[in-house]
């Protein structure tokens, strides 16, 4: 039996925006017991139709224009405000993706779930503490009697997600909406949290919503699929069918950028070693004036080696100090100690002015494709910058700046005009060509796919990859993603907290991981499981 | 959490020591010797070369600073030239009626804008949240002793309701005449005030409101009333008390002006005397004593941020 | 689309020039601009076309408004009218000239404590001492000290002003010098001084121009209040505050005298401040999200 229903919803965006429509004509439905997962890349809608079923969408941009949303028969969009607020907790509750904001920072957590239970029961303080305790049980967090007292900055981030689904089940909902409740997590965590949600609804049998835009996670969850694409439904149906034999060519195509697990055959690089690290080490803080100064370790005696040719993925979670080691390398930060040889020379403890030399060996590219790029300044003179710092004339600089722009596939025009003219994707070329201007040995690309959709990111890789070899390289790619470092690494490097735990070729470390770490880390990658 | 309290109220040491060398330098580096100052115009060369040595004007800088400090630090603010009496012993005399005003200046202002920027955050765009937001900006532009004769006109001379000027000490003439004289004087410190602390509320609850974890309280189904109060104001209460924190700087100035438009016997009015007689001595002892309360006002301020939210640990 | 097609979006000639227009939509901006320039106007024009306003007329001495002159005259017999029309002269200077210095210095010592770890310490310890001083205080004292002159009662008020400054353009700096952008270009060999110009002092320009407004306004309502308190401006020079401050003594008989003035200070300081609001909420999205 359905426990929600949406019937041709949709909803209008503010005149402003760029399309007439949020969500366009969605139909779709959630029974009881069975998990429907929403996929779509960003700008989809996916959002928008969770929030308009919660009546958590802001009325003042989004309006229900058709359609009707129903929940157990009832009708939701011309409920009253207070009958919509009973019904939210009691019947359908809903999870967020960034457990951390979603918390709030200066209540105890015990009290934030008891909250639930004050507004829609009359039971007693100490009633509410005891079932406050049994649900926090329930999502097996530890020691429930102590934690009932933290605040939510002294959990960590799953304990935080799992507060978030004790607080959105006290009262045992039938709808339960998850809005990418894994997405800000890391790959362990994830996999963990999606073990739970999924007991939890088999045990109970509740009907689940669950926001993705990893394909991964559906194949993981999921019992039913609707791909979402511009605010439409472009298919819906079994796990099964939708990603066995994806009919819909946009399913298709999203599903085929999905990059596998499974690491391609590569040739060996033979090329000179650019750069290597001896027994790097990063600590930040020191003893304080007073002593017991808090001490991190965020990389410790890091050996690499990359030859020119070859791609080195460092791979590892959030606070594993891959990062550090690549801003060491730059030397945007300095290392505490250890050596760090381009063409074999150290620059660890150069001083800037002696490093500035060497800076045109070694360019990188960051994450977040929306500020590397100065929003003042055309992608142009972005481009030029660094060649012109190295005395290159500026005619000449822009010639080569429009060969590049060739090379990352953009139209030269593109260097006359501003960042925000151009997508993600585009941006993250410009970023690439930006650094391929100053004729590198040594190209870092830090998490630098991560911020984009699934079929952009494909794109992005493949250059990145064609760089590499064109140019003759030295890549060092840092990432979170298994499946991204698969496809274009030629040998891994796995982190955690700060030590390297094991180095190898690629293919040799996923199929036969040495350390008790990187098969945890190789397990907890979704869609791995069985139906993949 | 202790060693943290400990830092903070150190570090307020280097302050307090480059606030006295500053009010220490600008009187003793300001144009002008300060001995032919306090002599005034008739004086002779000899008068002057007494007075030069009487201050202790003719030793090195140095030694002059330490010898200033080390007073300091006993607690001795040093001396009026004109009365004799030691400034430490003025400022015990003056400061019942600034530290009375001061006080319900700020209970007053927060008692009225804490609310009033809460429901203007809450109604924002509304006709209510227009008027306090005019209001607020209004308050910045008019100086304080216009406010303060514009009020002495309506309600002291035209509907003759509160007195027009003086001030009642509440310990020798009781609370009632107390009230009835400290009144206009609070509200016409207070609006400046009032507009700070409301602008600073509107502004940090409308910046919570927009918060994950209040569409969190939402999908609980909690009230919106409930939602402001429980959820909100204390995620919003920060920056409104660093704003107090700051304002006590624009209170001190607003003290000096209103005391001197409502004829209060206070330190404000103990600073215009001393400034048109140039007793210095008097002038560097008060910018001292109110830059001292100032960042002791400040340190309690940071120290109460522990209090407001649990994730400030030192 | 495929993602390396281009938009087809026109490239932007001057993004300054939009920027100007785009604050001038904000009615703030308009309306409290318009006010502005007319009182500027008057205060340039205005004194040619009025009396003397120093000229003595003890016969007509304490006359009220309408009776002699529009505002009335003072007790020495002078045109009130002409003596705020010329007053109007000296708060304008004043508020721009304090601003104009205050920003100036503030955003010099702002970028050399944001950029330069070894100053940053030393500096902010500098302006948290005289952050605690109390503004009007610190001002009386250095008037009275140097003489009081237009100059001295500017750099007085100046003084005070400049922690605030040096502050927001430190918070912008340090926020800025993080982005990846800035990190970028340090990879590209990019000189201090050049990233510094290049890069981070565009991002200071809009929130400078929003607090240049404030302080200009703070700075006309404290050379009011010094004047009005006899530490300001010279007695014979009839600022603002001046007028007042001489209006006291009777101002239960001619409140006039203090309130023509009062009106014209507080008007020109309320359009200052509303050019201030709608300038923030333009010019400086960060803040006016939460502000507005």
């Amino acid at each position: 039996m359905a426990v929600l229903e949406v019937t041709g919803l949709t909803v209008e965006l503010p005149p402003s925006a760029d399309r007439p429509y949020a969500v366009e004509d969605i139909t779709l439905h959630v029974n009881a017991g069975e998990i429907l997962c929403i996929v779509g890349e960003s700008g989809s809608g996916k959002s928008v139709t969770a929030f308009s079923v919660m009546g958590l969408a802001d009325k003042r941009a989004l309006t229900p224009v058709a359609g009707t949303i129903t929940l157990e028969g009832e009708d939701l969009l011309t409920a009253s405000d207070q009958r919509l607020r009973k019904l939210r907790g009691e019947k359908m509750a809903m999870i967020f993706q960034e457990p951390m904001t979603a918390l709030n920072p200066v209540l105890r957590v015990g009290d934030q779930i008891g909250e639930m239970l004050e507004i829609h029961t009359d039971l007693s303080a100490s009633a509410r503490k005891a079932k406050v305790i049994e649900a926090m049980r329930d999502v097996s967090l530890p020691d429930p009697e102590k934690m009932y007292r933290s605040y939510p900055h002294q959990l960590s981030g799953g304990q935080r997600q799992r507060i978030m689904i004790a607080m959105a089940l006290t009262l045992e909902p039938q709808l339960l909406i998850a809005d990418e409740p894994t997405t800000a997590l890391d790959v362990t965590t994830q996999a963990q949290i999606l073990k739970l949600i999924k007991d939890i609804q088999r045990r109970k049998g509740m009907g689940v919503m669950f926001i993705t835009h990893d394909f991964g996670v559906v194949a993981e969850i999921a019992d039913r699929v609707a791909v979402m694409k511009h605010g439409r439904i472009v298919e819906q149906g079994t796990v099964a069918e939708v990603l066995g034999a994806p009919k819909d060519p946009y399913t298709q195509k999203l599903i085929a950028a999905v990059p596998s697990m499974t690491p391609p055959e590569r040739p060996e690089a033979q090329g000179s070693v650019a750069l290597q690290t001896q027994a790097l080490v990063k600590t930040y803080g020191q003893q304080g004036l007073f002593g017991s100064g808090r001490v991190v370790r965020a990389a410790q005696e890091v050996d690499l080696t990359v030859r020119r040719g070859e791609t080195l993925g460092i791979v590892g979670e959030s606070g594993s100090g891959k990062s550090t080691v690549a801003r060491c390398v730059m030397r945007l930060i300095d290392p505490t100690s250890g050596a760090i040889l381009i063409d074999g020379e150290n620059i660890a403890s150069l001083r800037e002015g002696q490093l500035r030399p060497h800076r045109r060996d070694i360019q990188i590219v960051f994450q977040d494709p929306y500020r590397s790029l100065n929003p003042r300044r055309t992608v142009g003179q972005s481009i030029i910058e660094g060649p012109v710092n190295f005395g290159l004339a500026v005619p000449e600089a822009k010639a080569r700046a429009a060969e590049l722009m060739k090379v990352v596939g953009l139209s030269s025009d593109a260097l006359e005009r501003f960042p925000h003219q151009f997508s993600g994707g585009q941006r993250q070329r410009i970023c690439i060509a930006r650094a391929l201007a100053m004729e590198p040995a040594i190209l870092i690309a830090d998490e630098a796919v991560s911020a984009l959709d699934v079929s952009v990111q494909a794109q992005v890789l493949d250059l990145l990859d064609d760089v590499r070899e064109r140019f003759d390289l030295a890549m060092l790619f840092i990432t979170h993603d298994l499946r991204v470092a698969a496809q274009i690494c030629d040998r891994i490097m796995v982190m955690n907290k700060g030590e390297v735990v094991e180095t190898g070729h690629t293919a040799q470390v996923y199929a036969d991981p040495q350390h008790a770490y990187t098969r945890a880390l190789l397990a907890a990658a979704p869609g791995t499981g069985p139906g993949t | 959490m202790t060693r943290y309290i400990t830092m903070r109220v150190l570090s307020t040491i280097p302050v307090m020591v480059l606030v006295a060398l500053f009010v220490f330098l600008m009187l003793r580096l300001a144009p002008g010797d300060p001995a032919s100052v306090i002599a005034g115009d008739y004086a002779t060369a000899e008068d002057v070369a007494r007075i030069r040595e009487q201050l202790g004007l003719s030793d090195p800088i140095v030694v002059q600073f330490l010898r200033w400090v080390g007073a300091l630090i006993q607690g001795d603010l040093g001396t009026s030239i004109f009365s004799g009496k030691p400034v430490t012993e003025l400022i015990g005399q003056r400061i019942e009626p600034t530290i009375l005003l001061a006080l319900t200046t700020i209970i007053f202002a927060v008692v009225v804008a804490v609310p009033l920027g809460t429901i203007a955050a809450f109604r924002a765009g509304s006709l209510l949240d227009r008027v306090v937001m005019l209001f607020s900006v209004s308050g910045f532009s008019v100086p304080v002793f216009v406010l303060g004769y514009i009020l002495i006109y309506t309600f002291s001379m035209s509907l003759k309701i509160l007195p027009v000027q003086g001030y009642k000490s509440p310990l020798v003439e009781g609370f009632g005449p107390f009230l009835y004289h400290i009144t206009l004087p609070t509200v016409t410190l207070s609006v400046i005030f009032i507009a700070l602390i409301a602008r600073m509320t509107r502004a940090s609850v409308i910046e919570v409101l927009e918060e994950d974890y209040i569409r969190t309280a939402r999908a609980k189904g909690q009230s919106e009333l409930t939602i402001l109060m429980r959820h909100a104001l204390r995620n919003a209460a920060v920056p409104v008390v660093t704003v107090i924190g700051i304002g006590i700087a624009l209170l001190i100035g607003g003290v000096v002006v209103t005391e001197s438009v409502f004829n209060i016997p206070g330190l404000g009015r103990l600073v215009l005397d001393a400034v048109l007689a140039r007793d210095y001595p008097i002038i560097q002892g008060l910018i001292l004593f109110f830059s001292f309360i100032y960042i002791f006002i400040n340190l309690m301020i940071d120290l109460s941020y522990t209090l407001l939210d649990p994730r400030i640990r030192y | 689309m495929t993602d390396a097609t281009l938009p087809a979006a026109p490239a932007e000639t001057s993004k300054d020039i939009s920027l100007i227009r785009h604050a001038l939509r904000n009615r703030g901006v308009f309306w409290g601009g318009v006010v502005l320039l007319l009182i500027a106007a008057f205060a340039i024009v205005g004194p040619f076309f009025v009396a003397d306003p120093t000229a003595l007329n003890p016969i007509n001495r304490l006359k009220p408004p309408g009776s002699a002159g529009l505002f009335g005259t003072d007790m020495l017999g002078r045109d009130v009218y002409s003596r705020v029309v010329n007053g109007a002269q000296i708060s304008l200077v004043v508020g721009l000239s304090v601003a104009v210095i205050a920003v100036a210095l503030g955003l010099f010592l702002g970028l050399i404590a944001g950029y330069i770890r070894l100053m940053d310490a030393l500096i902010m310890r500098l302006m948290d001492g005289l952050m605690s001083i109390p503004a009007i205080l610190l001002a009386i004292a250095l008037i009275s000290l140097s003489g009081a002159t237009l100059a001295t009662v500017v750099v007085a008020i100046v003084i005070p002003e400049i922690p605030r400054v040096v502050r927001l353009v430190r918070s912008v700096v340090l926020t800025v010098r993080e982005e990846p952008y800035v990190e970028a270009a340090i990879s590209a060999g990019t000189k201090v001084p050049t990233i510094l110009m290049r890069h981070v002092l565009p991002n200071t320009i809009a929130p400078l121009i929003v607090q240049a407004t404030y302080i200009c306004g703070s700075a006309m309502l404290t050379e009011s209040i010094l004047g009005f308190l006899g530490a300001g401006i010279p007695p014979e020079i009839p600022s603002w505050g001046n007028i007042m401050s001489e209006g006291r003594t009777f101002f239960q008989l001619t409140p006039w005298i203090i309130f023509f003035p009062g009106v014209c200070l507080a008007l020109t300081v309320l359009a200052v401040n509303v050019v201030g609001d709608g300038l923030r909420d333009t010019l400086d999205p960060r803040i006016a999200k939460a502000m507005r």
